[in-house]
């Protein structure tokens, strides 16, 4: 009886267990996060603004420069140069918290267009300046300030691509030969309208980094401007309609985001709208466990939300470059070549091209630091060589797997200093047959460009292969195109290269255990379907 | 002609513990591998879920058999008896062969042959526990840092993984042990209905309660 007693004990035991699991079993499927209603209207917030730039009398005045327009901007606002000056966007200038170099684009060396050395027109017109055409320029300079190009609402204000910073003033063909006139902007129509940064503004210069649209980042291009959902979920008309300055959001003209040093794991969760002064992230908005599903949030701790929610980079209108082989350019006859895509592959100023859509990042561990080449560092020419490269690694609590565009190509170094070649591209002035782009000879434009950086150069040259790696944090993904678990988790998936580092279910594993595993298998089915056999021969027999 | 007697062998709990268990045990083995990245099926996402769903399912249906074997006093049927293994042993590898009687004859008092003592027995001490330990592990991953646990999650999971092929090998020998009852269904007809034909001979009679 105690016996019987028991049992049932144990059936009432059993049945509230069934309960309870049933709760849990039948736990709601996730679903998507409702997307963020509480965009605030650009428009209204123009409107809201208690200054009417037309009504302002100095405004009102037929500007002939830049420099001039700036001038009238300071004499209400009076600390706004003094802010630019003290930022990255003026001095290209970046002091690492972590390292005892200067870095910043005045002294870092790339595999686009190398250096800024030597070629300044060129490159200094995205400089948030007017006139920076040598090694004379004047940082001091208040007036040499532009206020425009990023306080512009007109669309109108453009600055000239070799002018130094400078706006076009008269009409002038760019690139030379090619019939593209660019006309002069109004100044004055300009400085009557001039609002809050935008896509646009920003994008004048960031989305054209390395000489075209989309050429540098990978996650930027032009189509951010007005991206459609599927592109950029944040930055949408249809999404979130945020701006760049949403993120990063600027404390007297600085702005934060740069990616010498970034945040490659936030643990402060949300803090916006009022930011406590870490920069925003991803888990600025969405906090620290994004997911309904928990699992997705045991993620976080080592996987970089960019790393799922970016499932493919250069997913706008234009391609990203991938590949950039200067050892081939000078070559007039082939002149310009493009592919069946219509993306040039050669161009004889700059050598051959590769180019990518919806290019698959590579994933690297990442703690947010970055290891920067300049000017003057030397290279191990038997070793790859990396311009730049994410720090991390999988036993750094502080690091995840963070998702970037590899940039390859082929650029000069001299053999026996051991040293990227600094060529000069862009001329000095109309006779200047030193630069490549007048005289096509890469003797005497890596001299001058060596020698105007202040670098030993033997005369020789060669060719090597460099590599760099961009960071890839926009363009994120609506969630639904998020990438799905068997991404990585499956043989040969995304993160076969980190396999080792980490362990990745499916993914890795132990090389011994599936071959003795299955050997072991078989040797059972065998032997079973022996004693079978046998079983059935002895049965025959008797 | 042998008489036979019905021997009520399996009762209505260890009927549906051991069919709850074959389900979940299956289950497991499908999901599970599909996650280890042997094959493509439901997709690893809901591999995932439902090998977790069933694991825990089975983690309840342990503690609840625990609790039946001890407060039913049916966990001595574990008790390994070594004696008669070399005979057990013998007679699968070569009486089977040549239709000599089982040498082991099951009775309510002692359901489970020497072998299968052991087997089940190993099954229960070695293979379930690292099974659950290191399951249950995997499942709160997260929270070992917390716990103060440094280990490597890859030895957790190779550790599992191992369990899972012994699992495997156990569950193939274990699908055709049951082919060699009395007839090829015999032994799955008494696991389903509870009842065993077992040979009713004088000799037998020693034997129970061994």
């Amino acid at each position: 009886m105690r016996l019987r007693r028991l049992r049932r004990v144990g059936w009432v035991l059993l049945g509230s267990l069934a309960l309870l699991g049933a709760r849990w079993w039948v736990r709601p499927t996730p679903q998507a996060a409702p997307a963020s209603g509480a965009t605030p209207e650009r428009a209204a917030a123009e409107e809201t603004s208690t200054a009417d730039h037309t009504k302002f009398e100095i405004l009102q005045q037929p500007f002939r420069t830049g420099p001039e327009v700036t001038k009238a901007c300071l004499s209400c606002h009076t600390e706004a140069a003094k802010q630019v000056m003290a930022t990255t966007h003026w001095t290209w200038v970046y002091q690492p918290p972590t390292s005892n170099e200067v870095w910043g684009k005045r002294y870092d060396i790339n595999n686009f267009c190398v250096a800024i050395v030597s070629n300044w027109p060129r490159c200094t017109s995205c400089h948030v300046g007017y006139g920076w055409k040598d090694d004379s320029f004047d940082f001091d300079n208040e007036t040499a300030v532009d206020c425009l190009v990023c306080h512009d609402t007109t669309g109108t204000y453009k600055k000239f691509p070799a002018g130094a910073g400078h706006p076009a003033y008269e009409p002038k063909e760019f690139p030379p030969g090619s019939g593209k006139i660019w006309e002069p902007p109004d100044l004055s129509y300009v400085a009557q309208h001039v609002g809050r940064t935008s896509r646009r503004t920003c994008g004048a210069c960031h989305f054209y980094g390395g000489g075209g649209d989309g050429v540098k980042h990978g996650d930027m291009d032009s189509t951010l401007a007005e991206p459609p959902k599927d592109v950029d979920v944040h930055m949408s008309p249809e999404g979130a309609g945020l701006t760049c300055g949403d993120c990063h959001k600027p404390q007297a003209h600085a702005i934060p985001g740069s990616r010498y040093v970034m945040v490659a794991k936030d643990t402060h969760g949300k803090d916006l709208p009022e930011s406590d002064g870490f920069p925003t992230s991803c888990e600025s908005c969405h906090g620290l466990r994004p997911h309904e599903l928990g699992k997705l949030n045991d993620h976080v701790d080592r996987v970089a939300c960019q790393t799922c929610h970016i499932p493919a980079f250069a997913r706008g209108k234009r391609p990203t470059k991938l590949w950039w082989d200067w050892s081939v350019a000078g070559d007039k006859a082939r002149g310009k070549e493009t592919d069946e895509h219509g993306w040039e592959v050669y161009n004889y100023m700059k050598g051959e091209f590769r180019w990518g859509k919806n290019v698959v990042p590579v994933y690297r561990w990442f703690n947010g630091q970055m290891d920067v080449m300049t000017l003057g560092e030397r290279i191990d020419p038997d070793k790859p060589v990396y311009i730049n490269e994410p720090h991390g690694d999988a036993r750094d609590p502080n690091s995840r797997i963070y998702p970037f565009k590899e940039f390859r190509g082929k650029q000069g170094y001299d053999p026996e200093y051991k040293l990227l070649l600094v060529p000069h591209l862009f001329p000095f002035h109309p006779d200047d047959t030193t630069a490549f782009w007048k005289g096509f000879d890469w003797g005497p434009a890596f001299e001058v460009g060596m020698k105007t950086a202040g670098l030993p150069y033997s005369g020789r040259y060669d060719w090597i292969e460099t590599t760099m790696y961009w960071p890839i944090t926009h363009m994120v993904a609506p969630a639904e195109q998020a990438l799905k678990c068997q991404a990585c988790h499956t043989r040969q998936g995304r993160l076969a290269a980190l396999a080792e580092t980490i362990y990745i279910p499916a993914q890795s594993g132990h090389p011994w255990l599936d071959p003795i595993g299955w050997t072991l298998t078989g040797l059972t089915l065998l032997g079973v379907g022996i004693h079978a056999g046998l079983r059935m021969v002895g049965r025959r027999r008797s | 002609m042998r008489s036979v007697r019905r021997v009520y062998l399996y009762t209505r709990f260890e009927r549906f513990w051991h069919w709850m268990q074959a389900l979940l045990i299956i289950g497991l083995g499908i999901t599970g591998f599909e996650i280890h990245g042997t094959y493509t099926w439901l997709g690893f996402a809901k591999a995932y879920m439902w090998h977790v769903r069933f694991g825990l399912a089975l983690v309840a249906l342990i503690v609840f058999a625990a609790f039946w074997h001890f407060t039913t006093g049916q966990w001595k049927q574990y008790i390994p008896s070594f004696e008669r293994i070399g005979v057990m042993l013998r007679y699968y590898t070569q009486g089977m062969f040549r239709n000599e009687p089982h040498p082991y004859k099951k009775s309510e008092l002692s359901k489970l042959n020497p072998l299968q003592r052991l087997t089940y027995l190993v099954f229960k001490i070695l293979i379930a526990p690292i099974f659950v330990t290191t399951g249950l592990l995997m499942i709160f991953y997260n929270r070992w840092p917390e716990w103060g646990l440094n280990w490597d999650l890859g030895t957790v999971a190779t550790l599992h993984s191992i369990a899972a092929f012994l699992m495997l090998i156990f569950f193939i020998v274990h699908v055709y042990m049951t082919t060699t009852g009395r007839t090829l269904f015999a032994n799955i007809k008494a696991m389903l209905v509870g009842y065993e034909e077992v040979p009713w001979e004088e000799a037998d009679v020693a034997s129970v309660g061994d």
